[in-house]
């Protein structure tokens, strides 16, 4: 796979903590505006792989490389300049519960944007809007349900038209539907937008819904990895057995 | 060093240092004026016991100011900010950092180092010389009314009683080393939230530990500046 086609590429990628590996060996690639799904278990290693492509972590030893740019030798300036182009999904959304609903959304576009007021309000209300929530600018985040929070969190991720979206358990602690709505967002996402996006699910219908590729992590190591047809072929028991657990 | 270092790098996150003065400043105020009002007037009625005994209440006013301005201002100030201030850098970053708003501020491409430890150490650093001062007003105006309830004393001749034996250097220098209280609190609480872990028992920790090791500090380094101003400002010090 040449670079150009290439958003994301980890390489023998070694992290560990506190002398226990996490993560062992591990390589993959994404391509652009293409969805990969990381699954596993827990303690897999699997938020510990989206920290490293964030730059939030230092692998012990390998290389990440995010846009062609190899990030663990990049300085803050260019780990900044990197990170304008990605957005990020955390597990619990991570708002800034010092802040409203609107506020959290234009964060980020205060800090790196020369958009007046009223353009960052007018762009806050169209990413609230896009994720179904444009009536709720004045709330706190402690008065939204967990659900409503992941859409304010969706909504801030994609605030400066990040084009790598990196998500955390997106369905974790949601009903269903409200997972459903999430998976569809994201699929939009990347079919409108172009945008690539790495998610770290257990939900593995969702993963099917959402990736393009599916990776399945074990131990640190990653056992499988192929289109959802490619893994359900799989003969390694604990792929079929990640699978069947439906 | 790195708080030093990263103070004089842009963005100067000026507003957000002008809202952590505004928390620490504004919102310590009643807390120090209380205070302030409630020492003046403890060491008002102390100080007459004694002074009556050798007929020197007209040095009331004096041993007051000398004793407010020299140390207890400064210190009880210093104490007190950093168990209201400290504690709530301390648990508020410790909260932000279990709760990952941390690492989401540096995914907002946010060094969220200068953003979050920077500007609440400056902040700090402005506030306490400010509630310092607070303090000490507070002191006399307690203190004021402590003896004009007793010697009905006029405020202008207090006031004249208590500041004639202190010049300019001995009322800044004391003041001025509270911009050290204001760095060691600020540098404390923002370190310990900062690098907290586990859950909500490590924000208590952090809360907790930002008060006593600031306090603790701030106490220790209080007795080498003082000694530092006897070195070098000998007229500064009283």
């Amino acid at each position: 796979m040449s670079g150009l086609d290439t958003a994301i590429r980890f390489e023998h990628v070694t992290k560990s903590f506190d002398g226990t590996p996490v993560l062992d060996d591990m390589s993959f690639d994404v391509c652009r505006h293409t969805a990969c799904c990381i699954m596993g278990r827990s303690g897999a290693g699997k938020s510990v792989t989206l920290k490293l492509l964030m730059g939030l972590l230092k692998p012990d030893a390998g290389e990440i490389h995010v846009n062609d740019l190899e990030i663990e030798t990049l300085d803050s300036a260019g780990l900044v300049e990197v990170r304008k182009t990605m957005g990020f999904l955390f597990q619990y959304s991570a708002l800034f519960d010092s802040l409203t609903v609107a506020d959290n959304v234009a964060f980020p576009l205060r800090r790196h944007t020369r958009m007046t007021e009223r353009e960052i309000a007018d762009s806050v209300r169209e990413r609230l809007a896009a994720v179904g929530l444009e009536t709720e600018l004045d709330k706190m985040p402690l008065d939204l349900s967990g659900g409503m929070r992941k859409r304010v969190g969706l909504a801030r991720a994609l605030a400066l038209n990040p084009s790598i979206l990196l998500v955390d358990e997106p369905s974790s602690g949601l009903d269903p539907i409200t997972a459903r709505e999430i998976d569809k967002l994201l699929i939009d996402l990347k079919s409108s937008n172009k945008t690539t996006i790495v998610v770290v699910t257990h939900n593995v219908p969702s993963a099917r819904r959402i990736g393009d590729k599916l990776i399945i992590v074990n131990d640190g190591h990653i056992i499988a990895q192929g289109t959802a047809q490619e893994l359900a072929a799989s003969t390694n028991d604990v792929v079929k057995q990640f699978l069947s657990e439906v | 060093m790195r708080a030093i270092r990263v103070c004089f790098k842009r963005p100067f996150e000026l507003s957000e240092i002008s809202h952590q003065v505004y928390l620490a400043g504004c919102g310590s105020l009643p807390l120090v004026m209380t205070s302030g009002l409630a020492i003046g007037v403890v060491l008002s009625m102390h100080t007459r016991a004694s002074m009556e005994r050798f007929g020197a209440e007209a040095l009331i006013p004096a041993a007051l100011a000398i004793a407010m301005i020299s140390e207890i201002g400064p210190l009880m100030t210093g104490l007190l900010v950093a168990g209201r201030v400290g504690a709530g850098i301390g648990a508020e970053l410790g909260g932000m950092r279990v709760t990952e708003q941390i690492d989401a501020l540096e995914s907002l491409a946010v060094d969220s180092f200068h953003y979050l430890a920077v500007t609440r150490i400056v902040a700090c650093m402005i506030a306490l010389p400010i509630l310092t001062m607070v303090m000490n007003s507070f002191a006399l105006v307690g203190g004021f009314l402590a003896e004009t309830a007793i010697s009905n004393v006029s405020l202008r001749l207090y006031l004249h009683q208590a500041f004639a034996p202190i010049d300019f250097m001995e009322y800044v220098l004391p003041t001025m080393k509270t911009v050290v209280f204001g760095f060691i609190i600020g540098t404390v609480s923002s370190y310990l939230g900062y690098t907290a872990t586990g859950g909500s028992e490590g924000i208590g920790r952090a809360s907790t530990r930002s008060v006593v090791l600031s306090s603790t500090f701030l106490i220790v380094v209080n007795v080498l500046l003082v000694r530092i101003i006897f070195v070098l400002f000998p007229s500064g010090a009283l």
